[in-house]
C-alpha cells in the first residue's frame, strides 16, 4: 500500500463523486470521471519513492481534510480587482475556490469564432464540443493528481478559436483563493484548443485572498493546431500557506508555436507538470520558468518535452531563487525520438541560492534516440557573484542594494522575455517584495 | 587629500606585493603611475579600492584625513574616491541607466541632499553622455554586456563623469584602447581635471601621457615607487624604457 493513500476522508469524498454524479451527464463524462475517481482511488497520492516525486512529499496534502466550496463566498469586487495585473486590458474569467464567478468577469467583445466560456456552462449545454477536448490530453502516468482533478473536476475555462481567429487582448484566467473553513480545495480544468492560424494569449492566475491556505489541483490541456500561435502565462502568487499542484498538457501541430512563462512566487508546497508534445514537424516552444522559494516554501517543477516529430525545437530556460530555509527543485526532461531528425532542443537550468539553508535540485534529463539532432543544456547552483558585488559597491552602491540588484537583474533575465508589460510589472514588483532587498528595486525607463 | 606612507600588502596567504609605497596626492594634481608587468601596480588600485582577497600588511593610507582601510568599499566611493577598472565587470540584467542613478543617488543622500529625480537625472547623463561620444541606446543596455573594450572603458569614465569624484583612480584605463578611443577616453578624463579633483593614473605606456599631462610621474617596480619626478619622466621611460630607470635606482 502506497504511504499516501487515500485518508478515510478523501476515499469518502471519492466515493461521493462516483455515486453523485448526475443524471444528466453523458456518458462519456461520466465514464471518465468515474473510471478517473478509480485509478485516484488505486493510487492514492504520489509518493516520494515515485521517481517523479522524489524530491517532492505531499504528506502535508494528504493528511489535510480538504473540502470543495458547496456554495460562492462572499468576495467584494474591489478584493477582486486588487488581485489583479495593474494596467493589463484584458477579457477576465475570475473564479473563486474553483467556481465561475461571472459578476467579476467581463467577456464582453469577443470576435466572431472564439468561444470562451466556463466549463460549468459548457458541460449544462454543449458537451459534444467538449468530448474530443477534455481528459483527451491529460493523463497521470506521472501524477494521480490529474486523476483526481477529472474525478472531483466542477468547472473551469474552456477558450476554443477557429481557423484563423486571433484575439488582441489576452484572455486573463483569474482563480482566486478564499479564507474558506474548512480549508477548501478546487480541481479547475482548462481546455484550450487553438485552430489553424489562430493565435491568443491565455494569463492563468493564481491568487489568495487573505488567510487563504487551500489547496488547487489544476490541470490545462492546451492544443495548438497548425501555424497556431499561444502564449500561456502561468503565473501561481498563492498566499505562502496555501498548496498547488499544476498539470499542464500541451500538443503542438505543424508550425505552431507556443511560448510559455512559468512565474511561481507564492504557495507552501507547490508542483508542476509541464508535459509538451511535439507531434507535426516546425512546431516550436519556448520554455521561460522562473520560481522565488523562501522561508519554508518547497516549490518542484518538472518539464517534459517531447519531440516526437522531425524539425521540431524547444528553448528552455528556467531559473530558480532560494532564500530562507527554501526548497526548489527543477527536473528538466527532453526526450526526442528515433525519426526525430533535425529536433532543436536547449535547456538551460541557473539556480541562484541567497542563504546557507536554501536548497535547489536541478537536474537535466536528455534522452536521444535521434543521431542527426542540436541538443544543449546546461545546469547550474550558485551564489551571487563576489566580482559583480564588488563592482557596484565600488560605484557607492551598499552591499545590501547591489545583493538586491543582481538578484532582481538575475530573475529580470527571464521576466524580460514576457510580451505583456502589465504582467511583468506586476510580477517584478511583487517579486522586489519578496526579496529582503526590497528597498532598492525601483524599476526605472 | 590621499597620503600613502610605507604601505605594504599581498594577496591572501600569498606573496608580497607592495614593499612599502609613499605617495602624496594634493587637490589639483594629476600623478601617473608607471611601471612594468607584475610591479603591483593593479594590487595597488585594488587595496585602495577595498576588494577582497588582498591583505594589508603595513603602513597607512589616509583619504581626506581618515583611515581609508576603516571604510567599505561603497563608503570610499561615497566620500569621492573612485576606481576605474582594469577590466570593467560585465553585469548582465541590471542596465547601465539603473547603476548609474543609483550610485549617483547613493552619493547624494551620502550628503545629505535630496535624490534626483529620473527626469532631472537624464538630463545630466544625456549631457555625459555625448561627452564620452556615447550613444543613448547606451543606457538601457545592461552594464558592459557585449561592450567592445573601448566602449566598456568609455563607460567606466561616463560613471567618473557623472558621479564626479574628488579622487579618481584609474587602473590601465588605456588598456585595449584603439587610437580614437583612447582619444575620447583621454578628452574625458581631462575634462574631469579641476583644482579641487585629484587624478590617479595608473599605466604600462607612456602614449597616455601624451594625451593627458601628468603633473608627476611615479615609477613602480617591485611593489616600490623607486623614481618620481615630472611629466618628463614619462618621456625617459619611453627613451630608455623601464630596464634602464631601474637599473639605476638599483
Amino acid at each position: 500500500m502506497s504511504a499516501n493513500a487515500l485518508s478515510q476522508h478523501y476515499a469518502e469524498q471519492l466515493r461521493q463523486v462516483r455515486d453523485g454524479l448526475p443524471a444528466e451527464l453523458p456518458e462519456w463524462l461520466a465514464g471518465r470521471r468515474r473510471g478517473a475517481a478509480q485509478r485516484f482511488a488505486d493510487a492514492g497520492f504520489p509518493d516520494p519513492r515515485q521517481e517523479e516525486w522524489k524530491y517532492t512529499n505531499v504528506r502535508p496534502i494528504a493528511t489535510k481534510p480538504f473540502a470543495t466550496a458547496s456554495a460562492d463566498v462572499p468576495v467584494s469586487s474591489d478584493a477582486i480587482a486588487g488581485l489583479g495585473f495593474e494596467g493589463l486590458d484584458a477579457y477576465r474569467m475570475v473564479f473563486v475556490d474553483g467556481r465561475f464567478r461571472t459578476e467579476f468577469s467581463d467577456l464582453d467583445g469577443l470576435p466572431e469564432g472564439a468561444t470562451v466560456r466556463s466549463l460549468s456552462a459548457m458541460l449544462s449545454g454543449d458537451t459534444a464540443r467538449l468530448e474530443p477536448l477534455l481528459g483527451t490530453l491529460a493523463h497521470d502516468r506521472f501524477s494521480s493528481f490529474a486523476a483526481a482533478n477529472m474525478a472531483f473536476m466542477s468547472d473551469g475555462a474552456v477558450i476554443l478559436l477557429g481557423k484563423g481567429v486571433r484575439i488582441e487582448r489576452p484572455i486573463h484566467l483569474l482563480l482566486v483563493g478564499s479564507a474558506g473553513s474548512p480549508a477548501t480545495w478546487s480541481h479547475p480544468r482548462i481546455l484550450v484548443q487553438a485552430a489553424e492560424g489562430a493565435d491568443v494569449t491565455i494569463v492563468e492566475h493564481y491568487a489568495d485572498l487573505d488567510g487563504a491556505s487551500g489547496f488547487t489541483n489544476t490541470v490545462t490541456e492546451l492544443r495548438a493546431e497548425a501555424g497556431a500561435q499561444v502564449r500561456h502565462y502561468l503565473v501561481q502568487d498563492h498566499a505562502d500557506s496555501a498548496y498547488h499542484v499544476g498539470s499542464v498538457f500541451v500538443q503542438q501541430r505543424r508550425d505552431s508555436r507556443v511560448t510559455s512563462h512559468n512565474v511561481n512566487l507564492g504557495g507552501r508546497l507547490v508542483r508542476h507538470d509541464l508535459n509538451i508534445d511535439l507531434t507535426e514537424p516546425g512546431a516550436e516552444i519556448e520554455l521561460n520558468g522562473l520560481f522565488l522559494v523562501g522561508g519554508r516554501q518547497h516549490v518542484d517543477t518538472h518539464t517534459r518535452v517531447h519531440h516526437s516529430s522531425p524539425h521540431t525545437t524547444s528553448r528552455e530556460q528556467y531559473r530558480g531563487i532560494g532564500q530562507g530555509h527554501g526548497r526548489g527543485v527543477f527536473k528538466g526532461r527532453v526526450l526526442v525520438e528515433r525519426g526525430a531528425q533535425k529536433t532543436d532542443a536547449q535547456q538551460h537550468s541557473a539556480n541562484l541560492l541567497l542563504s546557507p539553508n536554501a536548497e535547489i535540485d536541478t537536474k537535466p534529463e536528455l534522452e536521444i534516440y535521434a543521431d542527426d539532432v542540436k541538443c544543449a543544456h546546461g545546469a547550474t547552483v550558485g551564489q551571487l557573484d563576489e566580482t559583480s558585488m564588488y563592482y557596484l559597491r565600488s560605484r557607492g552602491i551598499d552591499a545590501e542594494a547591489a545583493r538586491g540588484m543582481l538578484v532582481f537583474a538575475f530573475a529580470d533575465e527571464v521576466l524580460e522575455r514576457m510580451e505583456l508589460a502589465p504582467v511583468r510589472t506586476s510580477i517584478e514588483r511583487r517579486l522586489a517584495a519578496r526579496l529582503p532587498e526590497a528597498g532598492a528595486m525601483d524599476v526605472i525607463g | 587629500m590621499l597620503k600613502i606612507n610605507n604601505l605594504q600588502a599581498r594577496v591572501e596567504n600569498g606573496t608580497r606585493i607592495l614593499k612599502g609605497i609613499d605617495l602624496e596626492v594634493k587637490p589639483g594634481e594629476v600623478h601617473a603611475i608607471m611601471g612594468p608587468n607584475g610591479s603591483g601596480k593593479s594590487t595597488l588600485c585594488q587595496v585602495l579600492g577595498g576588494r577582497d582577497g588582498y591583505e594589508v600588511t603595513g603602513g597607512t593610507v589616509e583619504y581626506m584625513g581618515k583611515d581609508l582601510f576603516e571604510l567599505e568599499p561603497e563608503e570610499r566611493a561615497r566620500e569621492g574616491l573612485l576606481l576605474g577598472f582594469q577590466y570593467p565587470v560585465e553585469i548582465p540584467g541590471v542596465k547601465n541607466i539603473y547603476l548609474l542613478k543609483e550610485a549617483y543617488n547613493a552619493q547624494r543622500k551620502h550628503r545629505g541632499e535630496p535624490e534626483a529625480d529620473t527626469f532631472q537625472f537624464l538630463k545630466l547623463v544625456r549631457e555625459k553622455l555625448q561627452m564620452m561620444q556615447m550613444d543613448e541606446s547606451f543606457l538601457h543596455r545592461a552594464v558592459n554586456v557585449g561592450f567592445s573594450g573601448g566602449e566598456k572603458k568609455r563607460n567606466e569614465i561616463l560613471q567618473m563623469l557623472v558621479l564626479e569624484p574628488k579622487l579618481a583612480l584609474l587602473d590601465e584605463t588605456d588598456s585595449g584602447l584603439d587610437i580614437d578611443a583612447l582619444k575620447i577616453v583621454s578628452e574625458g578624463v581631462n575634462k574631469l581635471r579641476s583644482p579641487d579633483r585629484a587624478i590617479v593614473l595608473v599605466t604600462h605606456y607612456q602614449r597616455l601621457l601624451s594625451h593627458i599631462e601628468p603633473d608627476f610621474v611615479h615609477v613602480l617596480s617591485a611593489g616600490r615607487i623607486i623614481k618620481s619626478g615630472d611629466k618628463t619622466l614619462a618621456q625617459e621611460l619611453e627613451r630608455s624604457g623601464y630596464q634602464g630607470i631601474i637599473e639605476e635606482a638599483a
